[in-house]
């Protein structure tokens, strides 16, 4: 079973709605879902989609053909209708659209007709809609029972029974005005874990203790805010709106250095604010995490789509030489263990840790058995109560074997803690002599990131072990990039990826590089249009890619596109 | 009993001779002192300026920062520890330009920050500039025929946000400024203490002798808890200048209305590694 449905429609029509309600409803009667949305910058009207794709088995991408559509407007039927399968079959609502609809895959259901049928509101149309798509899956209908009860039993039970019937009714007419509907659904087995990017970030980020969150509103970050002010009173979180994105980082950097977890995300044109900030962290030693959801550029750009585009901007911005480490997960599982990392990483060695991402993953739907929490660890490394005041004497930048000085919690001892945006002496006051400049940069460069260089691991490896051709990504990707190489197995290529979500300091050379000098053909495959992980690659290994397959329409990757690319590189 | 130099430290300062500078920071220490705040249980947050620096001429936990930020850092730092007094230092241009919106937020939050305002009218550290609070019509080297924008008001500024404390204080009288810093830190919300400073160098035109004619501490009979009346004192400028509590209301501190921060300090709450984990799991099974 590998079906997809996709729901249409103009924002403000609930069309998410349905799609969480349908995915979770997958989810909880046992299926392996993978979501992904297209959404406009507005509030109402334009066009948007949610697409869902089911099976039995681990799905990790979205494909471009639809078993059903939807379709809550007629722009979606115009759009989607062309992209259904041979067995697939279009819904839309046959009494609000003017124009009846010829042929079999198009069925008119009266979403709103049935909704008010038995006393419903109109606005459960929707209901109907999701109803009926179950319908002709030919599944279960309890656990979107369930659902309801759940979701709308704050409302009062009228909202809850209109529902139900609204349900009930798209579910029945779809089973009997769609007898050509030939979907067969695989047994369900048990209940799986969903969650998003957004997600995951957001509980990678309480997983390692973070207490204090600032940020300005900025798509696709937004949604790491509102989880965790969700989640805020039950962890015992602040979380801070800031009057904008420079106050965003500075308020962190002072929450940390009074000796809490802190964090800030925003989005490249935020991050471009946040810059100076970075720097900040850098010289006064301060541990934060900054999580940047990267969207199409330059500027603003395509505010509410995809693209890999601020990479070489994140690893290089900042005035001054400093260390710093970058992560880009491919998957919830690896956000919610990379975010936890950042903190570690963060905290162990006094620097800014980056958790970069992007739409894609931000509101991409994965379904696991379980959530592996082996990988998340916390240890406190501050100096705090009675250990930092027994200390004889403490002096915020004293020099050390590691360059890293126990950063001691302001207060807690009778020492005082000094931080300082100048150069400065161990004691963190100002100095300008040439011999301390050079000591303080061997101890807050040099010495840490020799040190955390030996933390970063290679990228994963996956597919063929002796490959031919090697696809390569990092970030978001994963997922695709991973069935492009079952593709092209299936095919009869001997192919494999390494999916980088490590990227600075750059992984040791290792086995990655052999794969990659053994292959007869490698790919860079980058949702940019400059292909900057390669760039960053050269830099770092002098390794130059034979093929790159860059997208930079604002849209993910599918497996199609992949393949297509790497046909058109190689002719 | 503290003293004075209990804060002090062997650190040289790098203002002018006869910088205005010099009597804020004794004042400082001498508030300090007889508040029974000691070093450790301070901490002072700066920018950039010759304000800025103050805090490394004293001993006190210190966060010297960006030219501007001040305030986010010390909201942060407050946020995160609120049992921890927070004073910032900055300076006309620092707070009044650079850093302008985080005043107005700073004062909407009224978070329990002191802020120390160094108003010098004038740009010391680049030499010479006008700053928001130049008089109209100065001329220095980069406005050679003179300012042309209006001189910001900052008490006025604050009152129409309803800050919670606003005063004015002089550094040629350093006895009443120490009664205004003291009160400042008394105040329960944020706190905007503007400091007159002459610079010594760059500012030919607002110096002691110009501020002496002119600054009169405020008549005891002076109502602060008035918005209207402190309104309409904050504009009184040119040939009297009012030093004293202006403005002051009884609004409750962010710090109060944060639930989460409402008994303990953030700093001083737990993390139960374990716990939060399985939590977190379970929360996900529940949806």
């Amino acid at each position: 079973m590998d079906y997809t449905v996709k729901i249409g429609g103009e924002a403000g029509q609930g069309l998410v709605t349905v799609g969480e309600i349908l995915s979770r409803v997958f989810a909880t009667a046992g299926y392996h879902v993978f979501s992904h949305q297209d959404y406009e910058s507005r509030v109402r009207g334009g066009h948007n989609f949610y697409q869902i794709r089911v099976s039995e088995t681990p799905v990790s991408s979205s494909l471009e053909k639809i078993d059903i559509v939807v379709a809550l407007d007629r722009a979606s039927i115009e759009l989607h209708g062309p992209e259904l399968t041979d067995e697939g079959f279009l819904i839309y609502d046959s009494e609000t659209l003017e124009e009846k609809l010829k042929g079999s895959r198009y069925i008119g259901v009266p979403f709103k007709k049935l909704a008010t049928k038995d006393g419903g509101s109109p606005v459960m149309a929707n209901t109907v809609a999701t109803g009926a798509a179950l319908g002709m899956l030919g599944m279960d209908i309890a656990p979107l029972l369930d659902l309801i009860e759940k979701r709308f039993r704050k409302k009062g039970d009228a909202i809850v029974e209109g529902n139900v019937k609204a349900a009930r009714a798209g579910y029945g007419y779809a089973k009997e005005h769609c007898p050509e509907c030939r979907f067969l659904p695989a047994p369900p087995v048990s209940a799986k874990v969903m969650l998003t990017g957004i997600e995951a970030i957001s509980l990678g980020a309480i997983s390692a203790g973070l207490k204090f969150y600032s940020a300005y509103p900025m798509t696709p970050s937004t949604g790491i805010m509102n989880n965790l002010s969700a989640m805020a009173e039950k962890y015992g979180i602040v979380v801070e709106q800031a009057e904008d994105e420079i106050a965003a980082i500075n308020m962190a950097l002072g929450a940390s250095f009074a000796g809490v977890r802190a964090m800030t995300g925003t989005s490249g044109g935020g991050f471009a604010l946040m810059v100076e900030g970075l720097s900040l962290a850098a010289i006064t030693e301060t541990p934060i995490v900054i999580a940047e959801g990267q969207r199409p550029g330059p500027a603003t750009g395509f505010p509410t789509r995809t693209e890999q585009g601020d990479l070489l901007f994140i690893l290089h911005t900042g005035h001054g030489e400093f260390p710093r480490v970058v992560f880009a997960p491919g998957t919830p599982q690896e956000a919610l263990n990379l975010t936890n990392r950042a903190f570690e990483l963060a905290e162990k060695y006094q620097i800014p840790v980056f958790v970069v991402f992007d739409q894609y993953l931000a509101d991409c739907q994965w379904t696991y058995e379980s959530l592996s929490t082996e990988e998340l660890v916390y240890k406190d490394y501050r100096l705090r109560g009675d250990a930092f005041a027994s200390q004889k004497e403490y002096k915020r930048y004293a020099y050390t074997e590691s360059g890293v000085t126990p950063l001691g919690v302001p207060g807690d001892a009778p020492h005082v803690v000094v931080a300082d945006i100048d150069e400065h002496d161990e004691e963190g006051h100002i100095v300008e002599d040439a011999e301390t400049r050079i000591r303080m940069t061997d101890k807050r460069l040099f010495k840490k990131l020799a040190a955390i260089r030996e933390e970063i691991r290679p990228p994963l490896r996956y597919g063929s072990e002796s490959p031919d051709t090697v696809l390569v990504g990092w970030g978001s990707t994963y997922g695709v990039i991973k069935e492009a190489v079952d593709a092209l197995n299936e095919r009869g290529d001997n192919a494999a990826m390494l999916h980088f979500s490590e990227l600075y300091p750059f992984p040791a050379r290792g086995g990655y590089m052999k794969v990659l000098e053994d292959a007869k053909r490698t790919v860079c495959i980058e949702n940019n249009a400059t292909g900057q992980f390669a760039r960053h690659m050269s830099a770092e290994t002098g390794y130059e890619f034979a093929l790159n397959v860059n997208r930079y329409d604002g849209r993910p990757f599918t497996v199609d596109y992949i393949l297509r690319g790497i046909e058109d590189a190689v002719s | 009993m503290l003293s004075p130099d209990d804060y002090t430290i062997e650190q040289k300062p790098a203002w002018c001779p006869g910088c205005g500078n010099f009597s804020i920071l004794r004042t400082v220490k001498e508030s300090l002192a007889e508040l029974e705040i000691p070093p450790h249980k301070v901490l002072l947050v700066s920018g950039i300026g010759q304000s800025s620096k103050l805090p490394h001429y004293m001993k006190c936990n210190t966060f010297n920062g960006l030219h501007g930020r001040t305030l986010p850092v010390a909201t942060g730092a407050r946020l995160a520890n609120h049992g921890l007094p927070v004073i910032a230092i900055a300076g006309d241009g620092d707070c009044y330009g650079e850093g302008g919106n985080h005043l107005i937020h700073a004062i909407r939050r009224n978070i329990n920050i002191k802020l120390f305002v160094h108003d010098n009218q004038i740009y010391g550290l680049t030499k010479g500039q006008a700053s928001p609070t130049s008089g109209e019509g100065m001329v220095t080297k980069v406005q050679p025929f003179g300012v042309f924008s209006e001189q910001l008001n900052p008490l006025a500024l604050a009152i129409a946000l309803d800050a919670g404390f606003v005063a004015r204080g002089f550094a040629g009288d350093t006895e009443f400024l120490k009664e205004l810093m003291k009160e400042a830190m008394g105040h329960k919300g944020f706190s905007l203490l503007d400091i007159l400073q002459p610079c010594v160098t760059f500012n030919k035109l607002n110096t002691f002798k110009w501020y002496r004619e002119r600054v009169y501490r405020i008549e005891p009979e002076y109502n602060p808890e008035d918005r209207s009346g402190a309104f309409t004192r904050s504009l009184e400028w040119g040939a009297r200048i009012p030093t004293g509590v202006i403005y002051r209301n009884s609004r409750p501190t962010l710090e109060e209305r944060v639930p989460i921060i409402k008994d303990t300090p953030l700093v001083r709450q737990d993390f139960d590694f374990k716990a939060t984990v399985e939590g977190l799991l379970t929360g996900l099974y529940k949806t």
